[in-house]
């Protein structure tokens, strides 16, 4: 079997997973909404108002759901001994890293494909259009190249669940900031080429991090 | 470590000090529209320097230690961050001490400013992920893991807080705007700190690599 392969059968167990006990997404969805929600306690009012602060609605929440379900990508894994199982696997590290990152970026895109048409329901938003998604898929990518490496690294910590998003959060500030910016952009009905620096960024951020997560994982999970 | 080598870099370093706090409090000029309060900026550039100088050490002696797997590259980036917390810390308090008067609020988003705030987190995670990991080993190696990543990040983190927005008068040391005096000043002041850091170091390396061979002699008792 060649590298991909071997990495989507892992994705593929992840998802089978993820359809018999329902625990990443529905969690994560849930509290996606709630967020959501509660921002409309915090700044419910005016439309002006809610299209000034709907970047910064939509991005804190995503990055908080990511890190809530970035998280129980490598718990699972932990609690049943996976871990050892899939490290004595004929199949090398590299494989085990993209496995589960393509596992969280579909995981993460499902939250993302639900949490966008209610967000543009209860606030009466456009945020169905094309530049949001590529900058949510471009973002989403950033997100799970990063989070699966330290996710990896979190769970075998003492203090598993504050630990991921204590280095998450501070690595993903040039996402962050670029997807907020972006996603105003698009909103206020700006032309492609206003948002192509951001993009860019966030480009640059998900090449380099492939790259660099690619080559440390294998430093994280030997044991 | 060789105690001669330090003594006389420790005296260097002394004498550098000295020299700094002379130009800086009585051979340059006060400056013109920021007045005394510009002299901050002597202490503000060095401490901004020793914070990126250290993680960039932490930063190649992560990868060393990844790649050899010998504790002497641990202890290396380990005393570098250390010294590089103090220096980001003093970095943000000094250069609010800077911004109150200048610019009239204590904190602003601005670029390098943030860029110095997301260092000092990664610094502190970088700490506290050791102290999380359990064994001493495996805190090592994740901390290298952070040095790394924190390190590649903080060019996009620049990139990013720059054209998100910008007020920072530090153009001005690159493209001459500066007065020799004032140049003369910053550049001993930068050399005196920079040889700081090389004596802490030095210290903080011998002392971190002796707590190990205890560990290891207790260990083996």
């Amino acid at each position: 079997m060649n590298f991909l392969r071997k990495a989507m059968v892992i994705t593929r167990k992840d998802i089978i997973s993820e359809m018999r006990t329902k625990e990443i997404i529905f969690s994560a969805l849930l509290f996606a909404l709630l967020v959501i929600i509660t921002f409309n306690f915090a700044f419910g009012g005016s439309q002006e108002m809610m299209l000034l602060v709907a970047p910064g609605i939509l991005w804190v929440t995503f990055t908080f759901a990511g890190i809530l379900s970035l998280n129980r990508s490598f718990i699972a894994e932990k609690e049943e001994n996976c871990l050892e199982g899939l490290m004595i696997a004929p199949i090398s590290r590299e494989v085990i890293y993209i496995g589960k990152m393509l596992g969280s970026l579909l995981f993460m895109l499902v939250i993302e494909i639900i949490a966008l048409p209610v967000l543009a329901f209860l606030f009466n938003l456009p945020v169905l259009s094309a530049k949001i998604i590529v900058v949510t898929l471009m973002a989403t990518i950033g997100f799970v190249t990063v989070g699966t490496l330290f996710s990896a690294l979190a769970v075998n910590t003492k203090a598993r669940e504050i630990v991921l998003p204590i280095l998450f959060l501070p690595i993903v500030v040039p996402i962050v900031i670029s997807a907020v910016k972006a996603s105003g952009l698009a909103l206020s009905g700006e032309p492609w080429q206003a948002l192509a620096p951001w993009l860019n960024i966030i480009g640059a951020f998900d090449a380099i991090f492939l790259v660099v997560s690619f080559w440390v994982f294998n430093y994280i999970i030997e044991e | 470590m060789d105690p001669m080598r330090r003594y006389i870099l420790s005296g260097l370093s002394l004498v550098l000090m000295l020299l700094a706090l002379y130009l800086i409090f009585v051979y340059v000029p006060t400056e013109k529209e920021m007045g005394i309060v510009q002299r901050i900026f002597y202490l503000m550039v060095p401490m901004g320097w020793l914070a990126l100088l250290s993680f960039i050490v932490v930063f190649i002696a992560s990868i060393v230690f990844l790649a050899k797997k010998q504790s002497g590259w641990d202890a290396l980036a380990y005393s570098s961050a250390e010294i590089g917390l103090v220096a980001t810390t003093g970095a943000l308090v000094v250069g609010s001490l800077w911004a109150r008067p200048i610019w009239g609020v204590w904190w602003t988003w601005e670029p390098r400013l943030t860029a110095t705030l997301v260092l000092w987190f990664i610094y502190v995670a970088y700490f506290m992920v050791r102290s999380f990991a359990g064994e001493e080993s495996r805190g090592a190696r994740f901390a290298a893991v952070i040095g790394i990543v924190g390190f590649v990040d903080l060019p996009i983190v620049v990139l990013a807080t720059t054209l998100w927005r910008g007020m920072h008068p530090g153009g001005v040391i690159f493209s001459g705007g500066l007065a020799p005096s004032m140049l003369l000043t910053l550049l001993v002041s930068l050399a005196a700190f920079t040889v700081l850091y090389v004596v802490l170091l030095m210290t903080r390396c011998s002392l971190r690599n002796a707590e190990t061979t205890i560990k290891q002699i207790k260990v083996n008792t």
